[in-house]
């Protein structure tokens, strides 16, 4: 079944896909519980090998990442370090570890690349609670997804940060 | 308690300490940003920043708003209290930006990038004596610039920033030099390169910044931005990530140097690539090829200054908050003290005005897979910082820097970095006429 994107902001550089808005959704609903169980392993398993985690600063949200200073530019070989990270006790900034909640909302896809890659796009909040640390990072993703074997998974996501500067939390120690 | 008892030193026992008030008394707070943070040079901009005239920069320095702009008559740059003159309201409102003028939206008074007021609606009404050139904006007393980095001074009496500067100006050079190097060495012939913006110095911010906030006394990040001792517990995870990726890892050694006027250097090994210029595994084979002939070329043009500028890290600390840090990558850290248990953080990325993309690609995956908020290190830094601030409220009262106080050689690895810094700040604070209450 073939269907328009579900935005309607038409992206003329995307064409029309199958993959539905509901299993769109079931990626980022499955990524968020993964993360908030500090499953890190298995949320690594979510993503394909051609991966790329961005998150722009806050006062550059358009960054170019080959160009510009980002808070993060992770490929997969940098995710697996990721893991390793937090699956460590010298992590000190996340351990003992934070509870953390995502929530993810206004999920829309906008159609497929030349490449058969997914984009799409949502809204989320993150809370993240430690000692008396109570932040909230609220932002936009931008995510791409591959229809593989084992189901949808993740290519590319691109976080980009409502607040205008990083404070009072002074890191982006977790995943959003 | 009395500021000249904060700091206890015994030499024939190496003991030194310094009480913890300091990090949580809003009276010492308040004299600091009087007497340190109102007397002496502080860091404001790179002239990178604004290339163009018109170009602007918001700015919060020693806790005052200013705005940088580079003034569409002289091409120079200016440094303005971001304040109307007429009844106070903040005229630069964005961080960053060109202006032909900048007008006050509250009653619509324009100034030109020179500061002068150009602009009055109903001007007639102030009557016939009213001289607009009296109500230019107020530029900071004193601003003067070193090879791109733009300091402002409150103190109209202060000494000429070069003196200023002290022992820290041949660092300033030397990793100028050899970053001049660098952008000629990527123009490839093609004269000395200007950067698109046509920006014509050796090193040019890139866009995006690090803010961040700390909820941890400013001094601390004074004291970890060159602590050697603390890079092999704190940052484990990165040594980790480094040897994941092949990269033989051993400690960094190395020394440390007072360079006068509380600025002071640490150079050290680094298992770690240096975009200038030392190739490492983490790198990947893009880059090698192209930071070896780098390499060759500083060294070749620079003798052994060009050997430690590519080979060694600096972090080198511009007293009382400017950090230029020559490690993963080239980077300013500001630190500005905005209450007694809280500071931003702002840091700029440098890298050389023309760039192999491999390089730069190398560049910013090195800064940012340690520093900056997101970096697998810097996070463990704040973490650090905001746990000691914390300590300090358990009624434990002295804080210990005695490292290293009887090694000949001083080591990167020592506190005498920290001793001396904290030796300035006091003899600061002990220059007015008050000693406030801890």
């Amino acid at each position: 079944m073939t269907r328009r994107p579900e935005s309607t902001l038409e992206r003329p550089e995307l064409r029309p896909t199958d993959v539905t808005r509901a299993e769109l959704e079931d990626l980022l609903y499955d990524e968020a519980f993964l993360l908030d169980e500090w499953r890190m392993e298995d949320w690594l398993a979510l993503w394909e090998e051609d991966a790329q985690y961005v998150v722009p600063t806050n006062d550059n949200p358009h960054a170019d990442p080959d160009n510009d200073l980002m808070y993060i530019n992770h490929d997969y070989r940098l995710l697996k370090g990721l893991v390793v990270r937090l699956n460590s006790v010298h992590a000190h900034r996340e351990y003992p570890w934070s509870k953390t909640r995502h929530i993810v909302t206004n999920v829309r896809v906008a159609g497929e690349d030349e490449d058969g890659v997914v984009h799409g796009d949502a809204a989320f909040m993150v809370w993240r609670f430690r000692n008396k640390d109570r932040d909230c990072f609220v932002g936009h993703y931008d995510v791409r997804a591959r229809r593989t074997e084992s189901g949808l998974r993740l290519v590319g996501k691109r976080v980009t940060l409502d607040a205008w500067t990083l404070a009072p939390y002074g890191a982006v120690s977790i995943v959003l | 308690m009395d500021l000249t008892e904060m700091i206890v030193e015994r030499t024939d026992e190496g003991y030194f300490a310094y009480h913890r008030s300091a990090l949580t008394s809003e009276a010492i707070h308040r004299a600091e940003i009087e007497r340190i943070f109102s007397r002496t040079w502080l860091f404001v901009a790179h002239e990178s920043e604004i290339p163009e005239r018109g170009d602007f920069v918001r700015r919060t320095v020693g806790r005052k708003p200013l705005f940088c702009v580079r003034s569409r008559a002289t091409g120079e740059v200016r440094v303005f209290a971001n304040s109307c003159t007429h009844r106070g309201a903040t005229i630069c409102r964005h961080d960053r930006g060109n202006a032909k003028t900048f007008q006050c939206f509250y009653h619509a008074w324009t100034f030109d990038s020179d500061g002068s007021l150009i602009g009055v609606p109903d001007e007639e009404t102030y009557g016939p004596t009213f001289d607009k050139s009296k109500y230019g904006l107020v530029p900071v007393p004193r601003m003067q610039s070193y090879r791109g980095l733009v300091f402002v001074s409150f103190d109209p009496e202060v000494e000429e920033l070069v003196d200023y500067l002290a022992g820290a100006r041949e660092y300033i050079d030397a990793m100028m030099d050899a970053a001049e190097v660098a952008a000629t060495f990527s123009a490839n012939g093609d004269g000395n390169g200007a950067s698109p913006d046509g920006w014509s110095g050796p090193l040019q911010v890139l866009k995006g910044t690090h803010q961040y906030g700390i909820r941890a006394n400013w001094k601390l990040l004074v004291e970890n931005s060159f602590d050697g001792y603390h890079l092999g517990p704190t940052h484990q995870t990165y040594f980790q990530f480094l040897k994941d990726q092949n990269v033989e890892v051993s400690p960094s050694t190395g020394s440390m140097k007072l360079l006068g006027n509380g600025h002071a250097v640490i150079e050290y090994s680094g298992s770690w690539g240096r975009p200038i210029a030392r190739w490492a595994e983490q790198f990947g084979d893009a880059s090698r090829t192209q930071l070896e002939a780098l390499r060759e070329k500083i060294i070749d043009e620079m003798g052994d200054t060009g050997y430690r500028m590519a080979e060694l890290n600096r972090n080198l600390f511009i007293y009382p908050n400017l950090f230029v840090m020559d490690n993963n990558a080239t980077a300013l850290r500001v630190i500005e003290p905005t209450s007694v248990d809280y500071m931003d953080v702002a840091q700029y990325e440098l890298a050389p005005r023309v760039e192999d993309p491999t390089v730069r690609k190398v560049r910013l995956e090195s800064y940012v897979t340690f520093a900056g908020p997101g970096g697998l290190a810097t996070p463990d830094d704040v973490e650090a910082l905001e746990s000691c601030q914390q300590g300090a409220a358990s009624g434990v009262e002295w804080s210990l820097l005695s490292r290293g106080y009887f090694s000949e050689e001083p080591p990167m690895s020592g506190e005498l970095q920290m001793r001396a810094f904290w030796r300035r700040w006091q003899e600061q604070l002990l220059a007015g006429d008050l000693v406030p209450a801890a």
